[in-house]
C-alpha cells in the first residue's frame, strides 16, 4: 500500500520537475521548424527524435507535460469545486431540495460523458481552456455524489449535534467540520479524476479535438506521428508512454491513497 | 415489487424530460450552428438563402416552439430526419447501432470471463505472486490509453506481421464471401477492437470478484463447510463462488447502458461503423435531430439498463425481495 504510493509519487513528482523546469532542460524551442531536419530518428543531439516538421519531439513533449497535467488539474480543480459545494448542500439540507437536487446529477449521470464532452466541443470550439472548463463541467458528478453520502454520514454524529447546540451557524458547519472530514474521498477522487481527464484530453487531441497547434500535448503528438507510423515510431511510442506512466502512476497513487483511508483495510 | 417497477417507471419520465431538455439547451444555446457551418464558406450566400435554409429547417422559429414540436413528435417516437441527408434517425440509429453492440457485447462476454476467472484464482492464491501480477497486469490495462494501444496493435498486427485487418467491420471483398468465410472475417476484424475494450475493464471486475470471494470465504457458513469436512473443491466452487457472484449480476447491470454508447475515440480509430461515430459525425455537422436522437436513445436504455440491473438483483436475492 505505501509502496504504491510512493511508486506513483515519485514518479508524478518527476514528470512534474520535467515539466516546470522544460525550458531550462532543454535548448530547443518547442515551435521552431526546419524541414532539413524532419522526422530524424532518435540521437544524442534529438533525443526523441523530431517530428515532421522538424521539431524536436522530446522538447515538444516537456512543454506538453506542461500542457496535459494542467489542463487535468485545473479540470478537477473546477469539478471538485462544484462537486463539493453541491454534495455538501444538497446532503446537509436534505428533504426535498436534496431530492430535487440528487435528480439532477441522475439527468446529467444519463447523458453519455463523453458525447457531452464532444458537443460542447464541438460547439464552443477546441481551446486549452476551453477544454479545461468543459471536462471540468462534466465530471462533478460523481464528486457530488460521494461527498453528500459522507455528510449524510457524518450529518448524524455526535460531535455535529453538539456543534448545533452550541450554535454555530450552518456555514461553519458545514465548510469547517464536515468537508474537512470528507477530504479523504475528496482527496482519492481529485487523482482518479486527474488521470481520467488526462486520457479524456490525450483522446481528443489525438483526434484534434483538443489541444490545438502549435501548442503541444502528448495527444496532439500521437495525431501528427500516426500518419507516419511506418516511418517514425519514435513519434508514437513517447507520447504514448508518456501518458499510460502518468494515468498509471496517479492511479496508483489513487489506489493507495484510497487503501490508506479505508478503515476496514487497515485493520488487516 | 410490482409497485416499485411502477414507480420507477414513472420516474423514467421527468429525467427522460430533463435530458431532453438539457440537450436541446446546448445544442441551440452555443454560438454557430447549421447554417453557419454549412454556409459561411460559401460566397454565393446572401441573407435571404440563410432566412430560407432556416425556415426549411424550422429553425426560424423561437426556441421553446422548436423544442415543443420535437417533443411531440418524440411521443409518437418520431425522431425526425437528418438535416445531412433527410433520412429518418431511427434508420440511421438502426444502421449503426448493430456494430457497436457487436463489439460492446463480444467484450463484455470476454470481460467477465476472465475477470471472474482471475478474480476468483488471485483470491484463492491470496497475496502470492500470481495475485500481485494479477492485480499489477490489469492495472496497467486500466491506465493504457486505449487509442494508443489501437494504434499500436494495429501496426504490429495489421501492419507489420499483416494477420489482422486494422480497421472497419468488414473487407472490401465481403459480398462475395461465403457464410463461414463471412463470419470469420467479421471475427478477425472483432479481435483487436474487443480485445483491447476488454482490457480496460478487466482490473474492475476481477478485482470486484475478488473482494467479493475474499467476502465470502470468510463467512461463517463457509468455516462450518470445512469444519465438517466437505472436500475444498466443492465449497469453493459450489458454495463460495455461487455467493460471491452474486454482486456481480450489479455490476454486469451497470455495463448494460454501456453497451450502446460506443466510444468516439476508439471508433474513429478503427473506423468501426457504430454509435459513437454517427454522434461523432451528427456533432460536426450540427445534424439536430441527429444528436437529439442519438442522446435520447442512449439516455433511455441507460434509464433502463440501471432499472433492469436493480430488479434482477431484487430477483435474485430474497433479502432484497422481501424487504
Amino acid at each position: 500500500m505505501k509502496k504504491m504510493i510512493w511508486t506513483g509519487l515519485i514518479v508524478l513528482i518527476f514528470f512534474i520537475i520535467l515539466a516546470i523546469f522544460a525550458p531550462f532542460i532543454s535548448s530547443y524551442d518547442y515551435k521552431t521548424q526546419d524541414i532539413s531536419l524532419r522526422l530524424q530518428p532518435p540521437s544524442l543531439k534529438h533525443i526523441f527524435g523530431t517530428d515532421e516538421l522538424g521539431r524536436d519531439v522530446f522538447t515538444r513533449m516537456l512543454y506538453g507535460a506542461r500542457v496535459s497535467l494542467s489542463v487535468g488539474l485545473l479540470a478537477v480543480i473546477i469539478a471538485t469545486f462544484i462537486g463539493v459545494l453541491y454534495g455538501a448542500v444538497s446532503g446537509y439540507l436534505g428533504g426535498v431540495l436534496d431530492n430535487i437536487m440528487m435528480r439532477i446529477v441522475d439527468i446529467i449521470l444519463t447523458i453519455p460523458v463523453l458525447f457531452l464532452i464532444l458537443m460542447l466541443i464541438v460547439y464552443l470550439g477546441p481551446s486549452i481552456i476551453n477544454i479545461i472548463i468543459i471536462i471540468g463541467l462534466t465530471s462533478w458528478t460523481d464528486i457530488a455524489r460521494i461527498v453528500r453520502a459522507e455528510v449524510l454520514k457524518i450529518k448524524n454524529s455526535a460531535f455535529i449535534e453538539s456543534a448545533k447546540l452550541i450554535g454555530l451557524p450552518k456555514r461553519v458547519i458545514i465548510f469547517k467540520y464536515i468537508i474537512l472530514n470528507t477530504l479523504g474521498p475528496i482527496l482519492v477522487y481529485i487523482v482518479f479524476g486527474i488521470s481520467g481527464a488526462i486520457l479524456i484530453e490525450s483522446g481528443l487531441s489525438f483526434l484534434g479535438l483538443g489541444v490545438q497547434p502549435p501548442y503541444p500535448s502528448w495527444g496532439n503528438i500521437l495525431m501528427s506521428g500516426k500518419d507516419y507510423i511506418h516511418t517514425a515510431w519514435w513519434l508514437i511510442l513517447f507520447p504514448g508512454v508518456a501518458i499510460f506512466l502518468t494515468v498509471f502512476s496517479l492511479n496508483l497513487l489513487g489506489e493507495g491513497l484510497r487503501d490508506l483511508f479505508n478503515p476496514k483495510l487497515k485493520k488487516e | 415489487m410490482r409497485n416499485y417497477i411502477i414507480k420507477r417507471l414513472l420516474l423514467l419520465v421527468p429525467i427522460l424530460f430533463g435530458i431532453t431538455l438539457i440537450t436541446f439547451s446546448i445544442i441551440h444555446l452555443t454560438p454557430g450552428g447549421f447554417t453557419t457551418v454549412n454556409l459561411q464558406m460559401d460566397i454565393r450566400t446572401s441573407p435571404d438563402s440563410i432566412a430560407r435554409l432556416k425556415s426549411l429547417y424550422g429553425l426560424d422559429e423561437p426556441l421553446y416552439i422548436q423544442y415543443l414540436k420535437w417533443l411531440k413528435r418524440f411521443i409518437f417516437f418520431d425522431f425526425g430526419n437528418s438535416f445531412l441527408d433527410g433520412r429518418p434517425v431511427l434508420i440511421k440509429v438502426a444502421e449503426r447501432l448493430p456494430a457497436t453492440l457487436l463489439l460492446n457485447i463480444s467484450a463484455l462476454i470476454l470481460e467477465f470471463f476472465i475477470g471472474i476467472i482471475l478474480g476468483v484464482t488471485s483470491a484463492l492464491k491470496r497475496n502470492s505472486f500470481y495475485d500481485k501480477s494479477i492485480t499489477v497486469i490489469t492495472f496497467m490495462g486500466y491506465s493504457m490509453p486505449s487509442f494508443w494501444l489501437a494504434l499500436i496493435l494495429m501496426f504490429i498486427f495489421g501492419v507489420k506481421l499483416n494477420l489482422l485487418p486494422i480497421s472497419g467491420l468488414k473487407s472490401v471483398n465481403f459480398d462475395f464471401l461465403n457464410t463461414g468465410e463471412k463470419i470469420i472475417d467479421i471475427l478477425k476484424h472483432l479481435l483487436l477492437p474487443v480485445f483491447i475494450t476488454a482490457f480496460g475493464g478487466l482490473a474492475y471486475i476481477s478485482r470486484y470478484v475478488k473482494n467479493s470471494m475474499i467476502e465470502t470465504i470468510n463467512q461463517q457458513f463457509i468455516k462450518a463447510s470445512y469444519a465438517k469436512g466437505m472436500p475444498e473443491n466443492i465449497i469453493i466452487y459450489k458454495h463460495a463462488l455461487k455467493n460471491s457472484l452474486l454482486p456481480v449480476i450489479t455490476l454486469l447491470g451497470l455495463s448494460l447502458p454501456g453497451l450502446i454508447g460506443g466510444s468516439f475515440i476508439f471508433e474513429t480509430i478503427f473506423a468501426w461503423p457504430g454509435m459513437g461515430r454517427l454522434a461523432y459525425e451528427a456533432a460536426v455537422n450540427f445534424d439536430y435531430p441527429v444528436i437529439m436522437g442519438v442522446v435520447t436513445m442512449a439516455a433511455f436504455l441507460t434509464l433502463l439498463g440501471n432499472l433492469l440491473a436493480d430488479i434482477s438483483y431484487a430477483l435474485i436475492d430474497p433479502r432484497i425481495r422481501y424487504k
